[in-house]
């Protein structure tokens, strides 16, 4: 909200600085964004007239003598524009002088001459010809003949003010106005509120055929109508300009600018149409039809449906309620005839109609936020006191009041003193109480510590005690809040559950192997499936999507982790990094059923990805291996089948019979597709594993419980097969043990292929550990078990003994 | 040879050995079976029977006094082969091992765990809610009514009509109250996600929400528990101000400021002179909320306020721009080492 310190003193005696004003608007709830000073860089520039004033031979120069007064009778100063002549009253910049583009006024030569100053074009001084009729000539900026000789331009454009820029909280509409900061600042300086002139006269003239219907009483719940005559189509006085223009608006004509007036002011959008394009003389105001179309002020066609409030005549829509109007009932010279509009649309209404339709206005920003009905009697009445003591039009006395039945009384509640402080925890006595409650307008009846009070009717906000405590505090002071700790409060265990605090053990243990964890946007893009060659009928594509994303790169919620964690490898190597180990733990979404009808499965994935010199599958293994050895788990692998994963190089991961999730080194082609150096893509193999965190959280174990060791010797035995290349490991080991209960552990230890041994044939050789609850495992019953492991493996894979 | 000859031979002997081989060898020439000694000692079956006892004695002591030199000399020969040992394993301390880098925790994990630990440790709960909410737990029960102007403070990304991405740590409010009745004391930490983005704004960002309902909890108490937060978390020095605001689930509601900790409160570029830096909202909760959960309003009042992760972390490690935290370059992430 744009408000200038001037406008505001027309309502309250404010005796303090702007800047301690900010200060108090700030502790009061108003945070001021920016202060700035109308005046700013505009220095000792001042009214001179042009005494005497000679060409300079052989140039396109004027050599003037300025007097300006008490500043000096005769400062010599040469201008090149030629609008200027002896006795012209002009803006003079003289030596020292500051201007708005940033020109800095020192004596210069000017061919071969010196010049003791500037004469100013408007331009210069950053105006328009609104603030000042002339300010756009291209030449030198005349100033009206009664202009003071040597008073500061400053103080004669009446430049010496402040333009406050305040952040008004959602809570309070009605502080979209100056007369609504002006009442904060009467209620917290302890000053008289001086309300506007909202009086007018009307005159007795009646036009009998005006009629205004209301169809959708709900979303208008009150429209105010009067119809004005012998319409002046005049520029508005220059202090209703000047305000209009330092507050964002532009002045337009003098009808428009009162309703722009009345929007700063009072806070109400009002509207002014045309009496003669209405058809019937008819208001009426109703839902559009899906497909009825408006020209909008702005000469665009607007497409409408039935959720758009239309204003309209008997036969056709003239505006687009509370957003803007509609060309054709525009005010132009030839309108002699108005009917005022001051109206209450409902924000959801007015937002909706203005987000579908792209639609920004000044009357829909103010209508979003919310207007009361006191708001809509008060805009109406001070538009016509505008329009009135201005002699833009005269008052007739047919005047329209349609309401959807509210009621204009005041709304009353009743609290307690004991409540409010309840609330604060400080003990503020009632007469302050009451001091503040005035002083902010509303009407107190203090009764054995209840206060009967009965609210302004722009505070819609005001329901019980919790807000009159924030109303009480607002003025009484924060500072006098005094910090304590619960008093009265239960004692609370509190702490990280179970679950928690595994999390951040397994978050540190990752880090401690060399892992950064990171942190990336959920939300990404479909084209991902593409790029990690997702099948087109895979699980992974049945999204969330967002139903207003800012771009289509964060358009759904991921469904698989990959492509976020390549993303960030892609960017290190990029940024010219070389090695380095992530993980990342966070959700994936995956819905239940699409279209979605309830929320989708977030589902906790560890993410890991690996990149450098040092890195490869098994590096990443190691990594898996030695974090479930650190929380006494046991994965076994199997070979997988990932999309984005190498065929070769891609493993499936089981916890207690369970699969977990999946890692591998990423496919080539995305490597290829990578905006990394086309040198580098070669070299580049990167290693991402994805296990599903939700599962394993339950594959902890809870607790640790102490089993006494059995006291009996176990038994090693190592073997050397001959075997087919093509047998894994895993498939081995898992044939092995499963020969013998006492068979505890199997162990690889070397493996090698040789030319010796046959192109299609490897060694692999096992340390097999024994041991048993029941006794001593001796070299007989060790005998026993390799004699049978032998077996298996031959009859299984055709493998044979070496030596 | 004599008994005389041997005192005076293996004395001499014995100050030329070196190592243990020539200790070996004194030791078999003198002390084993076959040795000067032993053979002295065999010499006694020529003695006569009346002096056998004091030769014998004579010899016991030769053979002590050189076992004695023996002894002597072979931990000297010890200690001088372990010096020499040392001598020959002295390595240079200072060269360089196999480089491992070390990970840690993303930046806001680091602010998250403190300020965690803070609360913990005055008897708060953690409580994660899910991260796709409905209207209800985002907005309505919250006391953000359908057309509540505060649904535009938030720029929601909705999935249905009813499903949305949840724009703030709240919820967490609810689905705690729904699940259980005072005392609570309870941290909602979590992801949240707005249609922003620019260098202090990221369309996803994280929130710490925080929630005591009891007997009496006032607009003082969430005051001194602040100026705990503030001080366990910036330092001893810092203080809080509170200032006016509006949430639609607090009444009143506060924005609270701490004391500027580059400056200390005399302003600087970081407070943009004003001496305090704004680090959270918060307030007393509203009836409605409490209502909207079952909790009578009559008998409970409660205190909340909600922390951007993200903000925290800014101001306390001095990040520029909120985009850093998300780019997880390795050079970046690897200064955030507790």
């Amino acid at each position: 909200m744009k408000v200038l310190y001037s406008w505001l003193k027309d309502y309250v005696d404010i005796d303090i600085e702007p800047k301690e004003l900010e200060t108090k608007l700030f502790s009061a709830g108003f945070e001021v964004e920016g202060i700035e000073y109308l005046g700013e860089n505009l220095e000792n520039v001042v009214v001179g007239q042009i005494t005497a004033m000679e060409h300079y031979e052989g140039t396109h120069l004027q050599i003037c003598h300025v007097d300006c007064g008490d500043k000096g009778h005769d400062h010599l100063i040469l201008t090149g524009a030629d609008n200027v002549f002896v006795g012209a009253k002009v803006p003079a910049a003289l030596v020292g002088a500051k201007l708005p583009c940033g020109l800095e006024i020192q004596p210069r030569k000017m061919v071969d001459m010196m010049s003791y100053g500037m004469l100013c074009s408007g331009e210069e001084m950053e105006l328009n010809k609104d603030w000042y009729p002339g300010a756009d000539v291209n030449g030198i900026m005349i100033l009206a003949e009664d202009a003071p000789l040597g008073m500061e331009m400053r103080d004669y454009l009446e430049l010496d003010d402040y333009l406050f820029d305040i952040s008004i909280t959602a809570n309070r509409p009605d502080c979209q106005s100056v007369i609504g900061i002006a009442k904060e600042v009467a209620a917290f300086l302890n000053k008289p509120f001086k309300a506007p002139d909202y009086s007018y006269e009307e005159d007795g003239t009646v036009n009998e055929n005006i009629s205004i219907e209301v169809l959708d009483k709900e979303t208008c719940p009150r429209y105010l109508g009067h119809y004005i005559y012998d319409v002046k189509y005049m520029e508005s006085p220059l202090w209703m300009k000047r305000r209009l223009i330092a507050v964002g608006h532009n002045a337009i004509n003098a009808m428009v600018d009162i309703t722009n007036y009345v929007l700063v002011e009072i806070g109400q959008p009002m509207h002014a149409f045309d009496l003669d394009t209405l058809e019937g003389s008819s208001i009426v105001v109703r839902r559009a039809n899906d497909g009825e179309t408006l020209v909008t002020l702005d000469e665009k066609e607007r497409v409408l449906n039935h959720n758009n409030l239309l204003i309209c005549d008997k036969v056709k829509a003239v505006g687009l309620a509370g957003v803007m109007g509609g060309l054709n009932s525009e005010i132009k010279e030839t309108t002699t005839e108005v009917l005022f509009e001051s109206a209450k649309f409902l924000k959801d209404s007015v937002r909706k109609t203005s987000r579908g339709l792209g639609l920004r206005s000044d009357a829909a920003a103010r209508f979003e936020k919310g207007i009361d009905e006191y708001t809509v009697e008060c805009g109406m009445a001070r538009a016509l006191n505008l329009a009135q003591t201005l002699g833009v039009a005269k008052i007739s006395s047919s005047h329209f009041d349609v309401t959807g039945g509210a009621s204009t009384e005041k709304r009353v509640i009743k609290v307690t003193v004991d409540q409010v402080n309840n609330v604060l925890g400080i003990e503020v006595p009632e007469e302050d109480m009451v001091r503040i409650l005035k002083a902010l307008q509303f009407e107190v009846e203090a009764k054995d510590g209840e206060l009967t009070l009965a609210i302004p009717r722009y505070r819609d906000d005001i329901e019980g005690y919790q807000d009159i405590a924030e109303e009480v505090i607002r003025e009484y002071g924060y500072d006098k809040v005094i910090p304590t700790f619960l008093d009265d409060a239960k004692v609370t265990n509190g702490g990280l559950n179970r679950y928690q605090s595994k999390e951040l053990a397994v978050k540190e243990y990752l880090c401690s192997q060399g892992y950064f964890e990171i942190q990336t946007i959920a939300m990404t893009a479909k084209t991902d499936f593409d790029m990690f060659l997702i099948p087109e009928d895979a699980e992974e594509r049945k999204v969330v999507e967002l139903l207003n994303p800012i771009t289509e790169n964060l358009s759904i919620m991921r469904t698989i982790m990959a492509p976020s964690m390549v993303k960030v490898i892609e960017n290190n190597i990029k940024n010219g990094n070389e090695a380095m180990r992530f993980f990342e733990l966070a959700n994936i979404y995956l819905p239940k059923a699409l279209p979605l009808t309830e929320p989708p499965v977030e589902k906790k994935i560890l993410c890991l990805g690996t990149c450098g010199a040092e890195e490869d599958f098994f590096a990443l293994k190691e990594t898996l291996e030695n974090f479930a050895a650190y929380n006494d788990l046991t994965f076994s692998y199997k070979r997988g089948n990932v999309p984005y994963l190498h065929p070769g190089r891609t493993a499936d991961v089981y916890c207690k019979g369970e699969k977990i999730g999946h890692f591998g080194q990423l496919r080539y082609e995305i490597v290829d597709n990578m905006n990394i150096a086309g040198g580098k893509k070669a070299d580049t193999k990167i290693f991402i594993a994805e296990i599903d965190y939700s599962l394993l959280a339950d594959l902890f174990k809870t607790a640790i419980k102490y089993t006494p060791e059995t006291g009996f010797k176990g038994n090693n035995r190592d073997i050397s097969v001959l075997i087919d290349k093509t047998v894994e490991c895993g498939t081995t080991i898992d044939a092995i043990t499963a020969c013998d209960a006492l068979i505890k552990k199997v162990t690889l230890f070397d493996i090698f292929e040789s030319e010796k041994l046959g192109a299609d044939k490897k060694s692999m050789a096992f340390k097999i550990q024994l041991a048993s609850p029941d006794g001593d495992v001796t070299d007989e019953m060790t005998d026993a078990v390799i004699e049978k492991v032998i077996a298996a493996l031959e009859e299984q894979f055709g493998a044979q003994m070496r030596a | 040879m004599s008994m005389e000859t041997i005192k005076t031979e293996c004395q001499a002997e014995l100050a030329l050995v070196q190592d243990a081989k020539q200790l070996a060898d004194f030791w078999t020439k003198y002390l084993s079976k076959s040795g000067e000694v032993q053979k002295l000692m065999g010499g006694i079956k020529n003695v006569p029977n009346e002096e056998k006892k004091a030769y014998g004695q004579a010899v016991n002591e030769i053979k002590n006094w050189v076992q004695g030199l023996y002894d002597e000399k072979k931990i000297e020969i010890e200690k001088k082969a372990m010096m020499a040992r040392y001598d020959e394993e002295v390595v240079d301390v200072t060269l360089p091992v196999k480089e491992v880098q070390a990970g840690n925790l993303h930046p806001l994990t680091c602010i998250k765990n403190e300020i965690i630990d803070v609360f913990v440790g005055m008897g708060f709960d953690v409580f994660e809610g899910p991260e796709i909410e409905d209207d209800d737990h985002n907005f309505t029960r919250l006391n953000v009514l359908k057309d509540h102007p505060s649904r535009d403070m938030q720029d929601t990304f909705w999935l249905t009509e009813d499903l949305l991405l949840r724009t703030h740590t709240s919820p967490g409010q609810i689905r705690v109250m729904d699940a259980q009745k005072p005392p609570i004391k309870v941290l909602v930490p979590g992801k949240v996600f707005r249609s922003d983005s620019d260098a202090t704004h990221s369309p996803m960002f994280s929130q710490m929400e925080g929630l005591v309902v009891d007997k009496h909890i006032t607009l003082c108490d969430l005051q001194g528990m602040l100026d705990q937060f503030v001080k366990a978390l910036f330092s001893d020095a810092a203080k809080t101000r509170l200032r006016p605001s509006y949430f639609p689930f607090t009444e009143p509601s506060v924005e609270v400021d701490v004391s500027c900790f580059k400056c200390g409160g005399k302003g600087c570029s970081l407070c943009k002179g004003t001496g305090w830096i704004e680090v959270l909202g918060g307030g007393v909760v509203n009836n409605k909320v409490l209502e909207n959960c079952g909790i009578d309003s009559s008998k409970y009042s409660g205190l909340a306020f909600g922390i951007g992760i993200e903000r925290i972390a800014m101001l306390k490690y001095g990040i520029n721009h909120m985009g850093k935290l998300f780019e997880n370059d390795v050079e970046f992430l690897k200064q955030f080492k507790a």
